[in-house]
């Protein structure tokens, strides 16, 4: 019998820890799957960052460093920069890279370092229980927006792929979602195009992928999904927003 | 203009990193060359091995970024100017995971940035060096030379139960020398490492020999991240979550403090044979007071000069030793008194200790420390 779908090698053969209905396990797997598409296991490093994220080195099977909160573009930046025939990625949630660490991410992104950053985008702050994120929708309630975000207290939801792809230092951005298989397909082909982006050298790559954290949502897994692709993505559009061929070098 | 960077074919092999551990300059004679302080920490890093440089500008130490920024590139090294300090200390922390020697330098408002980065660093057993060229404070202070920082370099600074290996150079010589073995102690002990220098040490040209101290084994670095090929992988983290394992992680840490407490104590004493009063000064202050013990000396008094090269681990042993001798220390430090309290520890009742303290502003010549030795001694 033929074997048509088995766990990447690159994921360690033992259960996620996240909720369920969670979509990190699947964003986790999508980034697995790239790097075993490219044979990379063996030279890639991963950096994780603080929130659900920071148990990356519980499930993948590479080396993996942990990034103090905010920081982890900063730290894969030393990796990359001290060893260049690595390959280097982030998995970077919302609270991450969109607030304490949006500094470290937009310079990250302009001085063009040749890392790949996966930056998981569910409206709110999921470890330490559902607060507001820079990404919360308006009119979102969380727990520290208990009446819904209101722009005029908490400003506009953040759309960081948008404000990245405005960089000149930036190669490729895009934004995915995983909430139904078309989309699935994408985000893999999407993802896997980022890798290669930085196995070829061009530079900063970056994948925004929209998730569901049904838990601080307060909805089932089915909910969530649709709200996703009701709430999310039309504030949140999906698609490649940047890709860099080389004639577009400056 | 072109963009620099160009995609190499599928087929090429990529090279090696050239940041192993261990010193460049394998083959260096000892060359003899007048510098600034800061720069003699900028040549030390060279000729230690360390190419990756991540800071921030920031007076008083802004030769150390000019220095390398033009010396690393052609030697195949990395330097960048970071957006702020969290982010080079980051920077320093991310090399430094790949079993590659990396450094920051700043000057105290950038260093209280650092902190964070620093305490993870401990936590993830990371080596790597900072540079604090302080200046004055609280707040933006000012640029004149300072000692404030004493607390905040020997009591961890950042969040959590650590330490840093603290070394306190007080000539342009030791800035070079002190930056070598900061580099050694922070790679053998897997633990950030500091000089604590500032504007005067920093900013004073004086001669200077680069030359490569003796070798000292190092282990190897096996924990490196450099990818999981042929082996488990290695994972850096400060995060202990099961039962236990914290707890664990923190008495490992306690033992390599204990370690270094036996093993690295560095100090250097001036006339304490005889002595009657003994100073106890680091860096800029002992240089004046060194001074000002000569000053004494000529005018009878036997005045000694006792001066903590670590200031991490602290030579407390050494002064209790001393203090089973000397009955009378006079602590004379850039601040309103933060050694002190070291040294109060250290001789634990067995000998007065009498403090002179300057706030920044202005340093204090010898006849004025000389006229506080009179104060005390009897």
């Amino acid at each position: 019998m033929e074997l048509v779908f088995k766990r990447p090698e690159c994921l360690i053969d033992i259960p996620f820890h996240f909720c369920p209905g969670c979509h990190h396990g699947i964003a986790h797997r999508l980034v697995a799957e790239a790097i075993d598409y490219f044979k990379i296991r063996e030279k890639t490093v991963g950096v994780a960052s603080v929130g659900c994220s920071v148990f990356m080195y519980d499930y993948f099977n590479i080396d993996v460093l942990e990034a103090p909160h905010g920081r982890a573009s900063a730290v894969a930046s030393g990796v990359k920069r001290a060893r260049k025939d690595r390959i280097v990625f982030t998995y970077q949630g919302d609270g991450d890279l969109a607030a304490i660490g949006i500094a470290e991410v937009i310079h990250t992104a302009n001085r063009g370092e040749n890392i790949t950053i996966v930056f998981a985008n569910n409206t709110v702050y999921g470890m330490t229980g559902g607060q507001m994120a820079p990404t919360t929708l308006l009119g979102q309630k969380t727990t520290t927006s208990p009446y819904g975000r209101d722009f005029t207290y908490d400003g506009y939801p953040i759309r960081m792929a948008e404000m990245l792809a405005t960089l000149e230092g930036s190669a490729f951005v895009a934004r995915v979602a995983v909430n139904n298989p078309a989309n699935l397909m994408k985000a893999k082909k999407t993802i896997r195009k980022a890798f290669q982006m930085q196995i070829e050298e061009m530079g900063f790559s970056f994948v925004e992928v929209l998730l569901a954290c049904p838990t601080n949502w307060g909805m089932t897994a089915l909910e969530a999904n649709r709200r996703v692709e009701e709430e999310l993505i039309p504030y949140f559009p999906l698609g490649i927003l940047k890709e860099r061929k080389m004639a577009d070098y400056l | 203009m072109r963009h620099a960077r160009v995609a190499p074919s599928a087929e090429k092999s990529v090279p090696m990193s050239p940041f192993e551990y261990g010193g460049i300059v394998e083959n260096q004679k000892p060359e003899k060359t007048l510098a600034k302080g800061n720069e003699a920490i900028a040549m030390a890093a060279i000729d230690a091995g360390c190419l990756l440089y991540f800071g921030y500008p920031i007076t008083p130490q802004n030769d150390i970024p000019e220095y390398l920024s033009k010396h690393l590139p052609p030697l195949g090294g990395e330097f960048i100017q970071a957006e702020s300090e969290i982010a080079s200390i980051n920077l320093v922390l991310g090399a430094s995971a790949t079993g590659a020697r990396a450094m920051t330098s700043s000057s105290s408002p950038g260093i209280s940035l650092m902190q964070e980065g620093i305490s993870y660093m401990a936590g993830d057993e990371l080596p790597g060096l900072i540079v604090n060229i302080s200046r004055s404070g609280p707040g933006l202070g000012g640029i004149s030379p300072s000692q404030g920082d004493y607390f905040q370099a020997t009591r961890g600074g950042g969040h959590g139960d650590y330490r840093m290996i603290v070394l306190a150079p007080s000539t342009v010589q030791e800035m070079y020398d002190l930056t070598f073995l900061a580099f050694d102690l922070a790679d053998k002990y897997r633990n950030p490492a500091m000089i604590l220098g500032d504007a005067l040490i920093g900013q004073i040209k004086e001669p200077l020999t680069r030359r490569r101290p003796e070798k000292i084994f190092l282990p190897p670095k096996d924990w490196a991240l450099t990818g999981a090929e042929g082996r488990k992988p290695n994972r850096l983290k400060s995060l202990y979550l099961q039962e236990g394992e914290l707890t664990e992680h923190n008495w490992k840490l306690y033992q390599k403090y204990e370690q270094m407490k036996k093993e690295e104590v560095r100090f250097d004493s001036f006339c304490v044979e005889d002595a009657q009063l003994v100073i106890a000064a680091f860096g800029s202050m002992a240089r004046v007071s060194k001074s000002s013990v000569e000053l004494a000396r000529e005018e009878g008094m036997k005045v000694g000069l006792f001066r903590p090269i670590t200031l991490f681990p602290f030579p407390e042993k050494a002064l209790y030793a001393l203090s089973q001798q000397v009955k009378h220390f006079l602590t004379v430090e850039l601040n309103t008194g933060q050694m002190v309290e070291d040294v109060r520890l250290s001789v634990d009742r067995d000998a007065q200790v009498y403090f002179y303290g300057k706030p920044p502003g202005s340093l204090p010549s010898p006849e004025e420390v000389l006229e506080e030795i009179k104060k005390y001694y009897h």
